[in-house]
């Protein structure tokens, strides 16, 4: 059984108890603990099961690498699925159930997949949920669904917060082992600001766990010394529990900081990332273990050598009192001399190498372990847990010479580099032949903006494995006690010649349940590319990132395609190293924050108004002003009736207001607008078009003259920063010798649209300076003076067809002047409108709208404003891309007005069928609707269509199709419906 | 994600405060050009592996367009410069050619 020893344990706190509970039970830790220590100091070996087959997992790492160890953490709005054990630090109070069973842990019914496990082999959901095609929508991926998956899903909303961090440094170091320390040491010395990372709550990495000697100190004194020397230096900042998502562009770098994970006070910000900046990045990320290929290596109680050790050592925590090393390298012993010095039994260390270890191997057996050399192991025997080891030959097919009982097997088949945080960014690696790993490949290393490396990899990271060489690839000569090793005898099955039975339990992936004998399959099936066969075999696909599986897995595959293994090579890199929570993505930026609201001055009085808002860009406008326990559709035809009879007021502040001054701002315009601005007097407003090069309609406005230098562009809601943007982007690069400033202007004033047949009346009411009768005022005209206390500039123009003002005060008036509107409209009716009432009373009059009648594809001759393209201008942006033949084929759709023969509204986006199919058997069409609406005016459907021959169509009947799956007469008419001589905009 | 130096501002400035324009130095083509001229005018773009010259604008910074010599392979910048010019500035083609001898782009060989 797994327990806690009487000693040992350099990382728990045994005067600090902590109680948690897993899956309900009540159980006891130490403050420095993992979940997984103090879940196997309980004897609780089994910790989860398997995704596709739910066989029973226990952990089989200590650290970030773990692929099973995986629990739901938490609760209510602290729960959070898939959190890993062995970087989970207990507290007191932590609640943690396990994953992927049903009913129970113990007992799962899911497990019976592991009976069919031979029907359910590499590709299994390719092969089987094909055919036939209807079973898939309501069989198959239903099924998938219900049994997919490995946490619950969170079913409240996070109760924890989030931050960012903006970082920049000369050197980032990431990795709290010796190498890093060194590497920052030197780094910091001279002179440059340095920032180190650690991932886990301590540092040292390895070398603190397996006894070294530096410069005649233990690793644990002289990474304390060295670490104080640091945290003393002005130029070094210092994290731990902070970890290195991932390399970008340039040296950007995420880190994920954790800073209320490990305990109980949940009150701070729990995860904080860091978005780093760096001048040179130091990846001294160290390396992990990689498992062996034999049968039952998924045992509960089967685990990585380094792992053992590191429960022994770091958290006095034994696996088993009886542990079988099996290896492939020297490393593997030190966990048996550490569970013997640990008073624990070594029954055997299994090394497949036929002349066994190096010095470290005498030193094994003179304390008493038996070492069996060219060994290998069959098969580990258990259900649930460890019970013992089948013994044969390496070299053989799995004849078994003799039984080894123990509850725990150590295994260790060799090292490999991460190099993640290399690789990331196009850093290319080179296999090691002599040391069976991938490592940097120092000559083509991921560059930045000056074309250099800004990448190194130290220590293990870069496959030293030495202590001394780990040092002196960090910069520092050092003497240590550490002694020669034998080589690494590369093994990637076991036993060499395993056969079908043996390696359908030989796991490679454990999460996700890819055996060594489903890669064999993907490679007979042709699946030569190591990034196919991921995807087809999921090795490697985990949560994990198969980090132990990828290069066993991919030497598999090599062998089985008789390939090199950097023939084969490996799957890509990418980050994050460990997943990061969804929270620290999106940091503060949440719910009101998330994304600036634009708010115009009057906008706080509208939502005293009961307004019902509409989201324009990042403003908010309002659709309707409905009264209470009036409906939305009833308050927007109030609204239009009401600016029809009476006057009503809109809030226009949104509209875009672009300043364009200069002595060249006249033919800077007429190159900008299909129509000629240059010559427009001054006080006069003209409405004009904004075209792409490429021809199409791209913004609106009204234009006005301010002066002899000056014009005032407005532009629609959205395309006001777009349409500043495009100005300067031409002011710039093309015309950079004309004179022209433009400035965007739309948030320096409040401006309301009153209009209606008593709009006169209401601001003549105001008093002021200004005579807006008729003859002093006319239609498409401006003024600018005093209106009653406000000052402003009224433009008499008109988008709804009614009398109309559009009134610009400062933004600092803004509120003020809707007040005054309302109070002194009170004696003609007055009523704020909104933007529904606003798009129906255009289209009453048949005036276009950005975004409606247009998409990118028509061109204003499609929407018959001809009128506003100017035929004595030598050019404007758009005037070439209209002359090509399709722009100017007559079988161009055009702008009509539809009216329905019943009166009902067309639905929106409506086409009109034709006859036959089009190349892609597709029903043709003959228009599509681009607005519709039910006018309150005419008490009938409207709509504004683009129809094939539309304007030779008038008076005639269409069919639109409705939404139920039939059609709809409509009669083709003038889009104009109301008011078609402007006889009431003109009084 | 990239960093590009502001040649108004001075400053080294994060590829969040920009806005990609595409490729740079076209040569408008209005009325009167031919169908052909117009259209390369309009759609042919570079999309090279290696050396591209392109447009960026300080969007979020002093809103001025500027020019940007860059590998799309390994990510170097060559030089930043002025939009208002016709080809790369001296120094800029220099560090080019240093990386990829006898580069040259469309008609400023």
């Amino acid at each position: 059984m797994s327990t806690r020893l009487q000693n040992a344990g350099r990382l728990i706190d045994r005067s600090k108890p902590v109680e948690f509970s897993f899956n309900g039970k009540r159980l006891r830790g130490y403050q420095g603990d993992t979940l997984a220590s103090a879940l196997l100091a309980n004897d609780q070996m089994m910790i989860g099961r398997s995704f596709k087959y739910h066989r029973p997992r226990g952990v089989v790492a200590s650290g970030a690498e773990e692929p099973n160890g995986l629990v739901n953490m938490g609760q209510g709005g602290y729960f959070e699925p898939n959190q890993r054990v062995t970087t989970q630090e207990v507290f007191d109070g932590l609640t943690a159930t396990s994953q992927n069973h049903w009913p129970s842990l113990e007992f799962d019914i899911g497990a019976v997949n592991q009976l069919f496990a031979r029907f359910l082999p590499a590709g299994f959901y390719y092969k089987m949920f094909i055919h036939p095609r209807p079973f898939w929508k309501h069989v198959y991926e239903p099924f998938i669904r219900q049994s997919a998956g490995l946490g619950k899903v969170p079913q409240e909303r996070d109760a924890d917060t989030y931050e960012h961090f903006y970082h920049f440094c000369d050197v980032l170091v990431v990795g709290g082992g010796i190498a890093g320390l060194a590497a920052a040491l030197k780094a910091a010395k001279s002179g440059k600001s340095v920032t180190l990372i650690e991932q886990t709550a301590d540092w040292g990495g390895r070398a603190v766990v397996d006894g070294v000697q530096i410069d005649g100190q233990s690793a644990a004194d002289w990474v304390a010394a060295t670490l104080a020397t640091l945290g003393k230096m002005a130029n070094v900042t210092i994290r731990s529990r902070t970890m290195a998502a991932g390399v970008y562009d340039h040296g950007y770098v995420l880190a994920y900081e954790r800073l209320t994970d490990h305990i109980s006070d949940k009150s701070g910000v729990r995860h904080r990332l860091w978005r780093i900046r760096a001048g040179h990045v130091v990846a001294a990320t160290g390396a992990i273990e990689r498992p062996l290929s034999f049968a039952g290596n998924d045992i509960p109680g089967v685990l990585l050598a380094a792992a053992v050790r590191d429960y022994v050592v770091n958290f006095g925590v034994s696996v088993g009192d009886r542990t079988v090393v099996v290896t492939n390298n020297d490393d593997a012993y030190r966990t048996a001399l550490a569970l013997k010095e640990a008073g624990l039994a070594v029954p055997a260390i299994i090394d497949v190498r036929p002349s066994g270890a190096g010095p470290i191997g005498q030193v094994a057996e003179r304390a008493g372990i038996r070492v069996l050399k060219g060994k290998a192991i069959a098969k580990v025997k258990g259900k649930t847990r460890v019970t013992g080891v089948q013994v044969c030959l390496q070299a053989g097919e799995g004849s078994v010479l003799e039984e080894i009982a123990c509850d725990c097997v150590a295994m260790s088949g060799g090292w490999s580099p991460v190099v993640h945080l290399w690789s990331h960014c196009g850093g290319k690696l080179t296999w090691d032949d002599d040391q069976a790993m991938f490592r940097p490949d120092a000559a083509r290393g991921p560059t930045g903006a000056d074309g250099k490396v800004f990448v190194t990899a130290v220590g293990s990271a870069n496959g030293h494995l030495g202590t001394a060489a780990i040092l002196r690839d960090a910069g520092l000569d050092a003497t240590t006690n550490e002694v020669a090793e034998a080589a690494i005898e590369p093994v990637w099955m076991m036993p060499q010649g395993a056969g079908p039975k043996l390696r359908m339990k030989a796991w490679l992936d454990y999460q996700n349940d890819v055996k060594v004998s489903d890669v064999q399959l993907a490679a007979r099936e042709g699946y030569e590319s190591v990034e196919h066969t991921k995807r087809y075999t999921t090795l490697g696909m985990a949560t994990d990132q198969g980090k132990l599986s990828n290069i066993n897995g991919l030497a598999i595959l090599s062998q089985a395609l008789d390939a090199p293994i950097p023939a084969v090579g490996t799957t890509t890199f990418r980050p994050p190293y460990t997943p990061i929570s969804m929270g620290a993505i999106g940091g503060a930026a949440r719910d009101a924050i998330f994304q600036p609201l634009r708010r115009t001055p009057m906008h706080d009085l509208h939502e005293a108004n009961g307004v019902d808002w509409e989201p324009v860009g990042h403003w908010r406008r309002g659709y309707a002003y409905p009264r209470a326990g009036e409906k939305v559709h009833d308050a927007v035809n109030r609204e239009i009736l009401n600016v029809r009879e009476n006057v009503g007021l809109l809030d226009a502040s949104t509209l875009g207001k672009i300043i364009v001054k200069g002595p060249d701002a006249g033919r800077f315009l007429d190159m900008l607008y299909t129509n000629l601005m240059s010559t427009l007097p001054v006080g006069k407003c003209r409405y004009g078009l904004m075209c792409t090069e490429n021809g199409f309609l791209s913004d609106d406005g009204v234009v006005v003259r301010l002066a002899d230098d000056t014009w005032l562009c407005h532009t629609t809601t959205g395309g006001a920063d777009r349409i500043h943007g495009w100005m300067e982007d031409w002011l710039q690069t093309e015309w950079y010798d004309w004179q022209v400033y433009t400035a965007n202007v739309t948030e320096q004033y409040a401006q309301v649209v009153v209009a209606g047949p008593k709009a006169r009346q209401l601001l003549q009411s105001f008093g002021g300076d200004l005579d807006l009768s008729k003859d002093a005022f006319p239609f498409m005209t401006y003024v600018e003076g005093k209106l009653g206390e406000f000052d402003a500039r009224i433009y008499r123009i008109s988008f709804s067809g009614e009398l109309s003002y559009e009134v610009a005060v400062p933004a600092s008036q803004g509120a003020a002047f809707w007040q005054a509107l309302l109070a002194n409209g009170q004696a003609f009716g007055v009523m704020p409108y909104g933007t529904e009432a606003m798009h129906i009373m255009r289209a009453e009059k048949g005036f276009i709208m950005i975004g409606d009648e247009t998409d990118g594809t028509v061109i204003p001759q499609d929407l018959n404003l001809g009128w506003a393209i100017s035929k004595k201008k030598a050019d404007y942006l758009g005037k070439r891309a209209q002359e090509r033949s399709h722009m100017t084929d007559p079988k161009r759709w055009k702008l009509v007005g539809l009216e329905t023969l019943d009166g009902s509204v067309i639905p929106d986006g409506s086409h009109a069928p034709a006859a036959g199919t089009n190349a892609n058997g597709q029903r043709n069409t003959q228009g599509r609707v681009t607005s519709t609406y039910y006018s309150p005016t005419l008490k009938r459907g409207i709509a504004m269509a683009l129809v094939l021959n539309g304007l030779d169509r008038m008076g005639q009947e269409i069919e639109f199709q409705n939404d139920k799956g039939g059609l709809i007469k409509a009669r083709i008419v003038d889009p104009v419906f109301y008011d078609k001589d402007g006889a009431k905009q003109n009084v | 994600m990239l960093t590009l130096h502001c040649p108004y501002c001075g400053i080294q400035a994060d590829e969040t405060e920009l806005a990609a324009g595409g490729e740079a130095h076209l040569k408008r083509y209005g009325p009167g050009s031919s169908d052909d001229e117009f259209e390369t005018y309009l759609f042919m773009r570079e999309n090279k592996k290696g050396v591209h010259l392109e447009r960026w604008r300080h969007a979020y910074g002093c809103g001025k367009w500027f020019l940007a010599a860059r590998d799309t392979a390994t990510l170097e910048v060559y030089g930043t410069y002025a939009a208002q010019t016709s080809e790369p500035p001296v120094e800029v083609k220099a560090a080019i050619r240093a990386k990829h001898p006898g580069w040259t782009w469309k008609e400023q060989a």
